[in-house]
């Protein structure tokens, strides 16, 4: 049984009176690539944004190999092994592509600088297919192409887990299925990723297991065909009905 | 006794002021620094009619509002839209506008000495004390005091339960999702930062019943504004009211107790504090 | 190092040794300007190392030039000369480290505000502390020449393009050319932006102060109103983003037209300086975003170039 990476244990966010995430609690494990699923509002975003360090929350414990990620800043964070991609794409609007790769290692878990880093980001931009990009700027970039940047940005610093905020919305059919790909391939390699998506086809695909929130809660844990036939899930996502 | 009195009589006066710099900074985004010289301006005109036209400052306001009205507007569409079309990012939108309407608080006061020389200004208008709560004030600031909380709270109604004031209130709580609704957010921009010079110059008129005033002056009341606007919460206009007392009876207090020189470093203080322990202020919501 | 570095490098250092023989063969005319344009050209180049990647606008530049004044002020009598601009940097990057702990973790805005008031702040502090001591301004009476000033500016201006060029290619002016970008990435990205930004704003801090400390002979008397006169941040301002912060040597290309122009103005129409000045502010914004360095980079890729 391979080791657990991430803990989370009681976690709830309330915003003044809304209480955006309720009591949750999972277990990430080394490799495996856990899926965060549910409706529109569910708190999958700010759950994810909890353990990134963008808000603390307002109760629970998250720990990251033993050590409590609850409540330190983005910054500590990063450094002790989590990166991230973000919802709506964020590069660095005024450095060039290899930059904005090399901006991810320079500062986090395994940091390079110089020489090293340059050549580590030029072989992270190959792996993600962009390597005929790296001296160029950021606003020429197609939207698939920015996500990539921004995933080889979050890869740069070899982090413990990698978090994708629904790296795969907005793309294409054709493009779905690189990106799929390319995420499978990270998986074969041996990264752990959690994966916040809607995307069916790439939750069934990419996921070892799944964890399915509605309205701030945990309903369902378990394989992606376990949960996605859990009538819990089917009615949190379709409504009550004869499903 | 006396100094919570005129500490109130001068913050429900600041209140009009920061008011103005409220609605241009929370809904139009635009951080006027050239707010201060507004003030001037609306003083300079009451000034003027009542020294040259005999006309009493109060009857002035009918004049000066639409007048600044106007110019605000106009001001906001030539010189700042071009801004507002340009600027990348709220940030990029904030740096821009500070250093705009930082040249243009200049120009200002460049023209403003030219014009009217260095001199400073003042008048005579209801000078005369009155007796409240067993000591007298004088008369303008009561008066002043009196009409600041009518048009605030003119404003406030306004703001509430009007469909344009919700527009603007829309607009500066999320002027990303407002156009989702319908709502032009250029226009609501617009009639913002006109409004908010207005009410400013307004401010400013009746300041100048019982301050000196000259055209370098401004400054000093830009960066009140400013205090009390970002103290009580951007947008919010029940905090700028009660930052805005407060910094009237703590400045009233520094100056009676302790040294008049030692004004501005008291707001200071109290920005200070703000900054360090409550950054969006008393009544702001948290930026995330 | 590149060619193109080492090239750069002998450029500024034959530049450099022209401008020390300005008090050689130049007329005292001459050296006054030159001493004026080295006070900007420090103060400038400073207040670009932090302004510029990471767009917060400081305009504290005159607190921390008047404290500068007032460390030689208070001991050019106890203490070697030398010595004084030293503790003027130490003065002045405590300054500014307090100044960046209140202020920079929240938005530029309140920085730029912050900053604006802080140097009349100062000043009606110092004010109220001379009245209670009864201390009146300080007459700063020394053998030093204005040739002798001359080049410890050029010194110290030296200094701090050095500073700014290791800063350049260092983790750290990575870091904040990445927070000038977007801050959230820098924070997830593991920058401790609080701390870059404070480290960084401790550099402008220190150069200003030392300035200070250096021109305080220049100006003879030392009192509070004079020494923290807030025109001295919009100027440097003005002339910063007039050059251009996007390269080491932009806001001296914005000091020396400026400073002339200044002087000019101030012969024919002092009563307009000013409005001279809003002009030139507003002529950045909408003309020159990016300033004469703008302008250069867009002339350098209409024709050819790398």
């Amino acid at each position: 049984m391979s080791k657990t990476v991430l803990q989370v244990r009681g976690v709830t966010k309330r915003f003044g009176g809304l209480v955006a995430v309720k009591d949750m609690a999972f277990d990430v494990h080394q490799h495996e690539v856990m899926g965060i699923i549910g409706p529109n509002g569910s708190g999958k975003s700010t759950m994810i944004n909890m353990i990134s360090g963008t808000f603390a929350p307002s109760a629970g414990s998250i720990l990251l190999n033993g050590r409590e990620l609850a409540g330190q800043p983005a910054h500590r964070i990063a450094q002790l092994g989590v990166a991230r991609t973000f919802q709506l794409v964020r590069l660095l609007p005024e450095m060039s592509v290899l930059d904005n790769v090399i901006a991810g290692a320079a500062f986090g878990y395994r940091r390079r600088w110089g020489h090293s880093a340059e050549t580590f980001a030029r072989d992270l931009l190959a792996r993600v297919g962009l390597a005929h990009a790296a001296g160029l700027p950021v606003s020429t970039l197609t939207y698939i192409d920015t996500k990539r940047v921004e995933l080889a940005r979050a890869l740069a610093s070899d982090p413990e887990v990698l978090l994708l905020d629904e790296w795969l919305a907005g793309l294409n059919p054709t493009e779905l299925a690189t990106g799929i790909a390319l995420i499978r391939s990270l998986r074969d390699e041996g990264r752990t990723v959690i994966l916040v998506e809607h995307v069916m086809d790439a939750i069934r695909s990419l996921c070892d297991r799944c964890v399915v929130m509605a309205s701030g809660e945990k309903i369902a844990e378990g394989t992606p065909a376990q949960a996605l036939s859990d009538p819990h899930v089917i009615r949190a996502y379709l409504g009550e009905d004869d499903a | 006794m006396f100094i919570l009195i005129t500490g109130l009589l001068l913050g429900g006066t600041y209140a009009l002021i920061a008011l103005g710099l409220n609605l241009q900074y929370g809904v139009a985004r635009i951080m006027n620094l050239a707010n201060g010289e507004m003030l001037v301006a609306g003083g300079f005109a009451a000034f003027w009619l009542y020294t040259a036209g005999q006309v009493n400052p109060i009857a002035a306001l009918l004049v000066i509002a639409p007048l600044a009205f106007a110019a605000n507007w106009l001001i906001y569409q030539v010189m700042l839209v071009p801004l507002v079309k340009r600027a990348k990012s709220r940030g990029a939108l904030e740096v821009d506008s500070i250093l705009a309407t930082f040249g243009m608080s200049f120009a200002f006061v460049g023209i403003m000495s030219w014009i009217f020389g260095g001199g400073y200004f003042n008048y005579a208008f209801l000078a005369t004390p009155v007796d409240l709560f067993g000591s007298s004030y004088a008369q303008n600031r009561v008066v002043a005091f009196v009409l600041a909380v009518l048009i605030g709270g003119a404003l406030w109604l306004w703001l509430s339960f009007t469909r344009a004031g919700l527009n603007l209130r829309a607009v500066s709580v999320n002027p990303r999702s407002a156009p989702l609704v319908g709502i032009d957010v250029r226009a609501a921009s617009a009639l913002a930062f006109a409004l908010g010079g207005a009410v400013t110059a307004t401010g400013g008129a009746l300041v100048s019943m019982f301050f000196t005033l000259d055209a370098s002056v401004g400054v000093l009341f830009t960066m009140k504004a400013l205090i009390i606007v970002i103290m009580g919460g951007v947008g919010d206009i029940r905090g700028t009211i009660v930052a805005a007392v407060l910094l009237g009876i703590a400045e009233t207090a520094v100056a009676r107790l302790i040294d008049p020189g030692l004004t501005l470093a008291a707001a200071y203080l109290l920005f200070l504090l703000v900054l360090l322990f409550r950054p969006q202020g008393l009544f702001g919501k948290a930026q995330t | 190092m590149s060619a193109r570095e080492v090239r750069n490098l002998l450029v500024s250092a034959v530049l450099l040794g022209l401008c020390a023989l300005l008090p050689i063969y130049g007329s005292a005319y001459w050296l006054t300007m030159g001493t004026t344009m080295a006070m900007f050209a420090v103060l400038a180049t400073s207040w670009a190392l932090f302004s510029g990647p990471t767009h917060y606008i400081s305009l504290a530049t005159a607190a921390f030039f008047g404290v500068g004044t007032f460390v030689t002020g208070l001991w050019f009598q106890s203490l070697p000369f030398w010595s004084l601009p030293l503790i003027a940097a130490v003065a002045g990057a405590a300054l500014a480290a307090l100044v960046g702990l209140v202020t920079l973790r929240l938005s530029g805005v309140y920085f730029v505000i912050f900053t604006l008031g802080l140097a009349e702040m100062v000043r009606q502090v110092f004010t109220w502390v001379q009245n209670q001591t009864g201390a009146r301004g300080m007459y700063v009476l020394t053998s030093l020449t204005e040739r002798e000033i001359f080049w410890m500016l050029l010194a110290l201006g030296t200094l701090v393009y050095l500073a700014g060029w290791l800063i350049g290619r260092s983790r750290l002016g990575f870091a904040l050319r990445i927070i000038g970008n977007d801050e959230t990435v820098a924070k997830h990205s593991g920058i401790d932006t609080a701390r870059a930004k404070v480290l960084l704003f401790m550099v402008p801090g220190a150069a200003a102060a030392a300035a200070g400390a250096m021109l305080a002979p220049r100006y003879i008397y030392i009192e509070p109103a004079t020494a923290f006169a807030p025109l001295l941040s919009f100027q440097v301002v003005i002339m910063a983003l007039l050059g251009g912060t996007g390269r080491l040597w932009g806001p001296i290309a914005g000091v020396i037209p400026f400073t002339l122009l200044w002087e000019v103005i101030t012969r024919q129409a002092p009563n307009q300086t000013l409005l001279l000045l809003g002009l030139a502010f507003l002529l950045i914004v909408y003309v020159l975003p990016g300033g004469f360095v703008g302008l250069w980079d867009r002339a350098r890729r209409r024709w050819g170039g790398r």
